[in-house]
């Protein structure tokens, strides 16, 4: 499958300092890619250019075969702004069929998009009223518009209520299946929990990881933590025998690897009746982001 | 061309809900109707118009109010737009950024237009009602200072426009409208007066205060209105003025027209580099 967004050893360069350094990677039709990264990773720098309203320093960027920012390429792209205030003054509906307009998409196409986002019974009042999580479904709303070949979404489930939120996550999948290409920007693994087809984690302009959510599980390595929950009377015994941290009067916590797993909870099986209780902690979303965005680098 | 023509529409819908316009467009039409209730006392019962003299008095309001509710409209035009991220969106849309510049001029000016003729047509509808005995050249004139009322406007949307495009913040943008109604409308004519002053026979005055005085729209707009309204009889006291000119009077009205051309084609050029 050939990919409709293709970003190629891009690096931009601001006043002295890198913003991006040389970024690849691509988006297929139909695929759901996450490209995460703190505050100042370059994530809407890379949006930016995808949009074509900055040049890159290096590096290329084709949009369905485009260069970012010629008509070919802007028919193509949908975009959501991070934080957009729409105009106080005019309804939701006016709004979405304003930017409908620009896009050159029918008017039938307004109501069905309000629909989507369960914006119908808000669509009359003026976007001065709305909630933040509806200004972000409106924001949504206008981006659905005349199913776009290339969805860009910066930080959209910010604001967002968890219900909201998976909402949204499932209105990303419907478009997916209908052949678009989504791009959506996160500040956390567990923002986008494992909704997404792939993972991009961007450090300081780096692109660190590139792959699916279960492989960067698997390849981060991470440890397992393994909570042991003893007999007041025995929780020194267990201590010794297992090592690990004490955690309060009756818990002990070992952390160790994928392999270990089973030879660790047979030993702790082994202490017999001192031990009531064992819990497995896998390495939280959180975890695995976490050593991406903040770790050494990782060769995968 | 539809995306200039929905931005247009967008931007005439959105000007019509400014309740800053409203209350423009309110002040507008009361001090309107003032001029009108003052103009047509038994004093006037002259051989003039009681319209021309209307007129009058509507253009020297105009040259105050007009470029104000213009720089209301235009000011927040870009920088609010980066602002609040709306332009992005506009500008990832497969409209041009031309279209963009132009389809908010023209939903401006048409919201200009339809505050200045609510404000000055229901003023004289009234001097119509009022005057007995109302000629046809009194219409007239009431209809230029109307036009070029608009033009005025459309004048101070364009510049608005080019400060608008200059900073990146609206609070900037509204500073700087202020800034540039202040000095287009009451200090530039402050300074060119002082000249004269100073010095009454020398190259200022002679050579250099017409140019000055026409270059500045507003300033060209009073001239042109008034010279056209002496011509009607309406004492004005700038006729006097007016024979010293190195030019036709008439031309003045070029003036806003070029400074829209330039302005727009600023706003258009500096556009083109925005990189929101």
């Amino acid at each position: 499958m050939t990919s409709l967004l293709n970003i190629s050893n891009v690096s931009m360069c601001f006043a002295h300092r890198d913003v991006l350094s040389d970024v690849s990677f691509d988006v297929a039709p139909g695929e759901r890619a996450a490209l995460l990264g703190h505050n100042g990773a370059g994530k809407t720098t890379l949006f930016r250019i995808i949009l074509g309203f900055l040049n890159p320093s290096a590096g290329q960027i084709t949009v369905n075969g485009a260069v970012p920012g010629t008509a070919a390429a802007r028919n193509a792209v949908s975009y959501l702004p991070e934080s957009v205030s729409f105009p106080k003054l005019l309804t939701g509906r006016e709004t979405v069929a304003f930017y409908a307009k620009l896009k050159g998409v029918a008017p039938a196409a307004v109501d069905q998009v309000l629909a989507d986002v369960d914006l119908t019974d808000a669509a009359d009042q003026r976007c001065g009223t709305y909630s933040k999580g509806m200004r972000q479904r409106l924001g949504l709303a206008q981006a659905m518009l005349g199913d776009p070949k290339l969805l860009l979404l910066d930080e959209p489930t910010s604001g967002l209520d968890p219900l909201a939120r998976q909402r949204f996550y499932h209105l990303i999948s419907k478009m997916a299946e209908r052949g678009t290409a989504v791009l959506l920007s996160s500040h956390g693994l567990s923002e986008i929990e494992a909704r997404t087809d792939r993972v991009a984690i961007l450090r300081k302009g780096k692109l660190v990881a590139d792959a699916p959510l279960t492989d960067l599980q698997h390849s981060a390595n991470l440890p397992l933590r393994i909570r042991v929950q003893a007999d007041t009377a025995h929780v020194d015994t267990v201590h010794q025998q297992m090592g690990g941290q004490r955690i309060n009067g009756a818990t002990v916590e070992l952390e160790c690897r994928y392999p270990e797993k089973m030879q660790r909870l047979s030993a702790i099986s082994a202490l017999g009746p001192a031990v009531r209780d064992v819990e497995v902690y896998p390495p939280s979303l959180d975890d695995i982001y976490r050593h991406y965005s903040a770790g050494k680098e990782t060769k995968q | 061309m539809s995306g200039l023509i929905a931005i247009a529409r967008n931007e005439v819908r959105i000007g019509m809900r400014n309740k800053w316009i409203m209350l423009a467009t309110a002040i507008l039409l009361v001090f309107a109707l003032l001029l009108v209730l003052l103009g047509s006392g038994p004093a006037t019962s002259s051989s003039t118009d009681g319209l021309t003299i209307i007129s009058a008095s509507l253009a020297t309001l105009s040259v105050y109010l007009v470029p104000l509710i213009a720089l209301l409209l235009s000011f927040d035009a870009i920088a609010g737009e980066i602002d609040r991220g709306t332009l992005q969106l506009t500008l990832a849309s497969p409209v041009s950024r031309a279209a963009v510049v132009l389809g908010k001029f023209l939903g401006h000016v048409i919201v200009l237009s339809i505050a200045v003729m609510i404000g000055y047509g229901l003023a004289g509808l009234c001097a119509f009602v009022a005057i007995e005995n109302v000629a046809a050249e009194g219409v007239l004139d009431l209809a230029r200072v109307v036009g070029t009322s608009i033009a005025l406007g459309a004048t101070f949307v364009a510049i608005g426009y080019v400060a608008s495009a200059c900073v990146r913040q609206t609070g900037t943008a509204a500073a700087l409208a202020i800034a540039i109604w202040l000095f287009a409308v009451v200090l530039y004519d402050m300074a060119l007066l002082g000249g004269l002053l100073a010095d009454p026979e020398g190259v200022f005055a002679t050579d250099l205060f017409p140019y000055l005085l026409v270059a500045n729209p507003a300033d060209a707009f009073r001239l042109f209105n008034l010279t056209a309204l002496d011509a009607a009889g309406a004492s004005t006291g700038f006729a006097a003025g007016g024979d010293v000119l190195p030019f036709a009077p008439q031309l003045a009205i070029a003036s806003p027209f070029i400074w829209i051309a330039v302005t727009l084609w600023l706003t258009v050029v500096m556009m083109q580099r925005i990189k929101p």
